[in-house]
């Protein structure tokens, strides 16, 4: 940074051909197959003329729905991406041994093990239960769409740009080598200079403004436009999970952009945070990440919490057992999960009773978590249970994610910890909850709700392939790491020297490719199931579902309800059905509806641009960039005119041609 | 569906609204708004606790009694906190809908409020001067990022406010121009809040450790 720069310096930044890994073959492989996809995905989309129905339908939308189904496409693209890094990590560990030094040098594996972290959290699982919920919920409360539609769009295109900034780091400069939390002074400028740590910071920060303002959107929507007659208590489970999320996404996503703000000082004004000399505190940084690392979990979890309750109780076809302390416990979680984070570093010295303390309130949060599993338990009692996909999910859901407490329960000993901490133990529990929880979730999820969005069933065949093979990769991938855990094998390990442990190993890439077989199947699943939408098709109400999504049509209108519901239970469309509801033939008003804007994608746009600017030092773009944000958001606010009638004649039309199909199908 | 009509009430329930509700536009803005100053509180919350641990860490360099000048200081929260009152005023003037007056005390704000950055200024570029600027020592990392956010806030308050005059001067007092006054009055308020922690946190208590 210092003497004089170059024109090009001036102009490129730090950017130049050298950035391009040209020496790694494996990345220029990748990159070939990027760029011959993306040129054939970009050729069909023009050949076809689809670029002006993809950004008036879709990428200017502001409609809840499309914008739930664009997260859960990016959340798609980005879990294979993650998972490719997964196989990669297994492939090397069961090759490392006995001299070899596996097929990734240390630079390329530390990046993979790295990306693999950060994308399958930010990147796929978040983008997934947000559009869930973003699908979800409003239909759920009766809305007509969210409290702020322009800003749930510009919050998608946030979020993209992030995965966008993280993608680019394959093929120019490198991405980060310091674990998926960056822990200083690794991350910090004297040891990581490359662009890896910057490419992690603008990633982030970039689709952290969108999670942040997609939380407040969500809570503003469910706190301000529930249905008539829907008071809280009223509420489906799952809206009640997701408004409890997003509180937690609210209450901790700003604490992770304060934490990457001062390493960014850190490493590009020189400030001391978390330097080890000029008495910078390095371990305060562990903290701070870990004050929104827990919640943050907690924030995936829930929402699945709340689908398992919904999937438990439409496929045993009676009510939730317990919805009350369901809620309850919902609400104790979204509190507990702020009182433990030291648990993932007690042996950094914070003393007996801090970790006594931290260890005690770990395993108080089992407590609401249990209660939950007893009701999904007690609603199953005596319920007429179908298994169809979604309560597949639901049982195998119950049985791995009980194991993967567990474990967590006895790293909460502090003792058990110090033995255990960063060890494989440790990498076993987590994916043991994320996978068993959140991906079996999203699972059911998926095969719940793709009927809802799209108006077709999906393929059971492939379901139950994919079911099964997901089932044992997942214990033949995992259960190995428990026990090399167990026999004191760290995480994040590139070579062995003791050649007793490479069975283990080997078990566990068997497991990932089972896994992967699983992976293949599910694609199967939705490519079979879209060609033979025609014979798998569905009425609105295809599961004999409870809740108000299901009162309305699928997929459902731009509008989602011809008439604003009333509701009088919390299961309301069961109680609609059990009390006669005939849908209403006429009288239909015209509707009041946000309009679509190209802002939110300019406005992305330029923040991406502003990131890539920062991570490569190109400071006029930078500047620019930002100037554009700026100017753009100022612009926005002139417009004055944002919403529009959908007329009568149209909803009139609508409406009718339900009636239509409703009349041909009986 | 025997079943069914025998549990039915005497009394056939209403499942839906015959006429549209109506929601009347901004009906979410305020408590969305709350929200996102409640998460840009959780931003100062780390940042003051980030100087809690770090503030004594001196690395050998000037500490707060050599470096803050009260008098200074006093002066400029004074800005901050008059600017505070005179957005108030703009306020009631546009509940009475007097535009000209409300433009009147926005200007009147964005004066004090463009004194208080360039006092900050002012002290921020005599510390620097003086070999203590953010890169000197821990404390004065969290020092300069605590109160230069701050002053971002108010910065950027005052680009909004310039935005809105010129809004309310095209628009007039309509419904969206007073919605939209609330909230960076609520903004304006929370950064004297926020000020207020700074002044006693940051200035007062650091003359006196």
């Amino acid at each position: 940074m210092t003497g004089t720069l170059t024109t090009t310096q001036m102009i490129f930044g730090r950017l130049t051909w050298d950035s391009f890994p040209w020496h790694e073959p494996i990345v220029v492989a990748t990159f070939c197959a990027v760029v011959l996809g993306g040129a054939a995905v970009v050729g069909a989309l023009t050949y076809f003329r689809l670029w002006g129905y993809l950004w008036k339908e879709w990428f200017t939308s502001v409609d809840h729905k499309k914008i739930g189904i664009m997260y859960m496409v990016l959340g798609l693209i980005m879990f294979l991406r993650g998972f490719a890094d997964a196989i990669m990590m297994r492939l090397q560990q069961a090759w490392a041994f006995n001299g070899s030094e596996g097929y990734l040098n240390a630079h390329h594996y530390d990046q993979v093990f790295t990306a693999h972290g950060v994308i399958m959290i930010f990147f796929v699982a978040m983008p997934f239960i947000t559009g869930l919920m973003n699908y979800i919920v409003p239909l759920q409360i009766g809305a007509r769409d969210v409290s702020f539609p322009f800003l749930n769009n510009f919050s998608f295109w946030m979020t993209t740009g992030g995965a966008v900034l993280v993608m680019c780091s394959l093929f120019l400069g490198e991405f980060a080598q310091t674990g998926w939390l960056a822990y200083p002074p690794l991350s910090g400028i004297d040891y990581s200079p490359a662009t890896g740590v910057d490419y992690y910071i603008w990633a982030l920060q970039v689709a952290g403004v969108g999670t942040t303002l997609s939380g407040i959107n969500l809570i503003a929507t469910i706190v301000k436009m529930r249905a008539p007659g829907m008071s809280l208590m009223k509420m489906p489970v799952f809206t009640w999970t997701s408004l409890c999320a997003n509180v937690l996404i609210v209450a901790s996503f700003p604490i992770l952009t304060a934490t990457l703000v001062l390493l960014s000082l850190d490493r590009y004004v020189g400030t001391n945070f978390f330097t080890n000399d000029f008495g910078g505190n390095p371990m305060m940084y562990v903290n701070l990440i870990w004050i929104w690392g827990h919640p943050e979990v907690y924030i995936l979890i829930l929402p699945l919490f709340g689908v398992f309750s919904e999937v438990v109780s439409t496929f045993c076809s009676k009510r939730l057992f317990g919805y009350t302390s369901m809620v309850y416990a919902t609400c104790t979680i979204m509190v507990l999960s702020y009182l433990v984070w030291l648990h993932h570093f007690f042996t950094m010295g914070s003393g007996a009773s801090v970790n006594s303390f931290f260890g005690i309130t770990t395993m108080i949060i089992s407590i609401p978590t249990g209660a939950k599993l007893f009701n999904w338990l007690f609603t199953m009692y005596r319920g007429r249970i179908r298994f169809e996909l979604p309560m597949m999910w639901a049982v195998a859901f119950m049985l791995t994610f009980t194991v993967g407490g567990m474990t967590g329960v006895l790293l909460a000993v502090p003792p058990a910890d110090f033995v255990l901490h960063n060890s494989l133990f440790l990498i076993a529990h987590f994916h043991n909850v994320i996978i068993g929880g959140v991906l079996f979730g999203l699972f059911a999820a998926i095969n719940y709700w793709w009927p809802k969005a799209f108006g077709f069933r999906l393929n059971q065949f492939w379901g139950k392939v994919s079911f099964w093979c997901w089932n044992i990769g997942f214990w033949l991938a995992f259960g190995p790491l428990y026990v090399l855990g167990l026999m004191g094998v760290t995480r994040r390990m590139r070579v062995f020297d003791d050649p007793s442990l490479q069975i283990w190993f080997i078990i566990a890439a068997i497991g990932a490719a089972i896994i992967a077989a699983g992976i293949g199947a599910m694609l199967i699943q939705f490519a079979w199931s879209i060609w033979k939408r025609k014979e798998l098709a569905v009425e609105g109400d295809p599961w004999d579902g409870r809740t108000l999504e299901w009162a309305t049509s699928s997929p459902p209108p731009e509008y989602n309800f011809a008439f604003t519901p009333v509701v009088h239970d919390a299961d309301s469309w069961a109680d609609m059905k059990k009390h006669g509801y005939q849908r209403p033939l006429s009288g239909f008003k015209a509707i009041h509806m946000p309009s679509s804007t190209g802002t939110g994608v300019i406005l992305a746009a330029l923040s991406t641009l502003c990131g890539f600017a920062l991570i490569w030092y190109i400071w006029w773009l930078a500047g620019l960039g930002f100037i554009g944000i700026v100017a753009v958001a100022i612009a926005h606010t002139f417009n004055y005119k944002r919403d529009f009638y959908i007329p009568v004649e149209e909803v009139t039309r609508t409406e009718e041609e339900r009636t239509r199909i409703l009349a041909a199908g009986v | 569906m025997s079943s069914a009509t025998a549990n039915a009430p005497a009394e056939p329930r209403a499942y839906h609204l015959p006429e549209e509700p109506h929601l009347h536009e901004g009906h979410s803005t305020m408590l969305g708004f709350w929200m996102y100053l409640m998460s840009d509180c959780l931003i100062f919350a780390i940042l003051f606790a980030t100087y809690a641990v770090l503030g004594g860490s001196y690395a050998g360099g000037p500490g707060p009694k050599d470096l803050f000048d009260l008098n200074l200081i006093a002066l400029n929260t004074a800005m901050l906190l008059f600017s505070s009152i005179t957005y108030g005023f703009a306020m009631l003037a546009m509940e009475k809908n007097r535009i000209s007056a409300t433009q009147g005390w926005l200007f009147v704000t964005l004066l004090f409020g463009g004194a208080f950055l360039f006092i900050e200024l002012y002290e921020f570029s005599h510390l620097i001067h003086e070999g203590a600027g953010p890169t000197r020592s821990a404390f004065l990392s969290s020092f300069f990022t605590l109160v230069g956010t701050h002053g971002l806030h108010v910065t950027f308050g005052s680009i909004w406010l310039v935005t809105l005059m010129v809004q309310v001067a095209k628009k007039g007092l309509i419904p969206a121009n007073k919605r939209r006054l609330m909230c960076l009055s609520m903004f304006w308020h929370f950064l004297d809040v926020i000020w207020i922690g700074v002044f006693t946190f940051v200035y007062l208590m650091g003359v006196l450790r």
